[in-house]
């Protein structure tokens, strides 16, 4: 592995549903400890390009290289080894309803890193401490509100401790008063060096804390460049027209 | 009468084990199989509840004669029912796994389960929840549909009714008794299903009985 070859390269992604196309020649690449952000208006395909990077979407074409390792569709394990590697956050968390706050945390650490039932149970019970949730351990999914649900979510995903995580619009479901909490656990995830792509609308957390914005609009990457460039005073860019529509709402 | 309600429940739950499991493992190759596995296990339950049941315990029969199995009818009883209760619980599989909420599946996948892992413990366990009423209702019907099960000479609760109807002429306090061990036979298991439901009862996730405030 030499320094400068990136932990996540994604090339030419096409996704097509009949005859439209929703993804169209998407390529990314993310070095270690990047932040790089999704924009755009609904249907630019933002979700669909955060699920063709982890295959639970199957991209009609392109190729995808995680620490140079090239990933295929066709080989079961090193897929679900990748998908182990890849965190997603979704936006409406998908905690597993039967399960405990703790369970949902330890499950995938027994099943698939094959923990014993003991270590599984340690290890989750840190994540979610981590994430403030030390007292909600027995509490199943629905007795959680929304923000302690997300959190539940980070804790599951980075038991697994991912490589890179993707974060498909993650406070966009919450109330919100609840969003703080969970922009707090990205903002700690960032500070710690934690490899990200999220799409999100929050424009002034990604003003802060990203490394590089991606515009996408019907399918295509159309702007891509740091928020400093983007968002400067005098810049005319998609996305400097997209920010002023958010801000003036 | 209390040997033919021994056999009666044999025959019942020799039939809803047989259903339980290829009724699951159907209800799981409808849903996520290949599209000719699906349309298999649709072609199955049309079969077997397009057929009445005495029809097919009638061929049940000259199926084991002609295969040369020994043609004993509480085998050929449970055998019969088994495959018509796979045909029903598998619907009722399927249903529990259509009602679950969306992305459970797909969240396992991206935690790096296997398709067959998040079968089993995400899955699954979320449906078998959600089955238990339509599971009970399975046992409540297959319970009486056993009774025609007498045609072929199995020594049921109907059989040994009917045996002694005939030889004491007092059918009208013989068919009573029968129809009364029927009726706690299957108040008793729906009861206990109850429970079982109620012990299952996930907060927010099944219902609890009695706590279904709309």
């Amino acid at each position: 592995m030499t320094h400068a070859s990136p932990v996540l390269d994604v090339r030419h992604i096409k996704f097509k549903v009949g005859v439209r196309t929703i993804l169209d020649d998407c390529s990314l690449t993310l070095n270690k400890g990047e932040l790089k952000v999704l924009i755009g208006p609904s249907g630019a395909g933002k979700s669909t390009f955060l699920q063709c990077i982890n295959f639970l979407q199957i991209p009609d074409s392109g190729e995808i290289f995680l620490e140079g390792e090239q990933i295929t569709t066709n080989n079961v394990k090193q897929l679900c080894s990748y998908r182990s590697k890849v965190g997603m956050i979704f936006q409406d968390f998908k905690l597993f309803d039967h399960l405990t706050a703790l369970d949902n945390v330890a499950i995938a650490l027994r099943k698939v890193r094959k923990y014993t039932a003991s270590a599984a149970k340690d290890r989750a019970m840190q994540e979610l401490e981590r994430v403030n949730l030390g007292d909600k351990t027995e509490l199943y999914p629905a007795q959680l509100s929304g923000g302690q649900k997300q959190r539940v979510a980070f804790a599951r995903a980075l038991a697994m401790d991912p490589i890179v995580l993707l974060l498909d619009e993650p406070t966009s479901a919450l109330d919100p008063e609840l969003v703080g909490e969970v922009l707090q656990v990205i903002r700690d995830l960032a500070a710690h060096g934690m490899t990200m792509i999220m799409a999100t609308h929050q424009m002034d957390f990604i003003r802060a804390i990203s490394t590089e914005i991606i515009f996408m609009e019907q399918g295509r990457i159309i702007e891509q460049d740091s928020p400093a460039n983007l968002l400067a005073p005098n810049c005319e860019s998609r996305t400097k027209q997209f920010y002023n529509t958010l801000q003036s709402v | 009468m209390l040997a033919g309600s021994l056999v009666t429940l044999g025959i019942v739950f020799g039939a809803l084990s047989i259903g339980l499991i290829f009724g699951l493992f159907f209800a799981v190759l409808q849903v996520y199989g290949k599209a000719w596995q699906a349309a298999l296990v649709g072609i199955y339950v049309f079969l077997f509840r397009g057929f009445p049941i005495i029809v097919l315990l009638f061929l049940g029969y000259g199926f084991f004669v002609a295969l040369g199995l020994p043609a004993n009818p509480f085998m050929i009883s449970c055998v019969v029912l088994g495959c018509t209760s796979t045909a029903y619980q598998s619907q009722i599989f399927r249903g529990a796994i259509m009602s679950l909420r969306a992305g459970q599946f797909k969240a396992a996948r991206a935690l790096g389960m296997t398709d067959w892992q998040a079968i089993r413990y995400i899955i699954i366990p979320q449906a078998l929840r959600l089955s238990i009423p339509g599971w009970s209702n399975e046992y409540s019907i297959l319970l009486k549909d056993s009774a025609i099960c007498f045609v072929l000479g199995t020594q049921d609760i109907m059989a040994k009714t009917s045996f002694a109807a005939a030889r004491t002429h007092e059918h009208l306090a013989l068919y009573a008794a029968a129809g009364l061990i029927y009726f706690i036979l299957t108040l008793v298991v729906v009861k206990l299903l109850s429970r079982l439901e109620n012990k299952l009862h996930i907060p927010g996730f099944t219902q609890a009985n009695g706590d279904n405030n709309l």
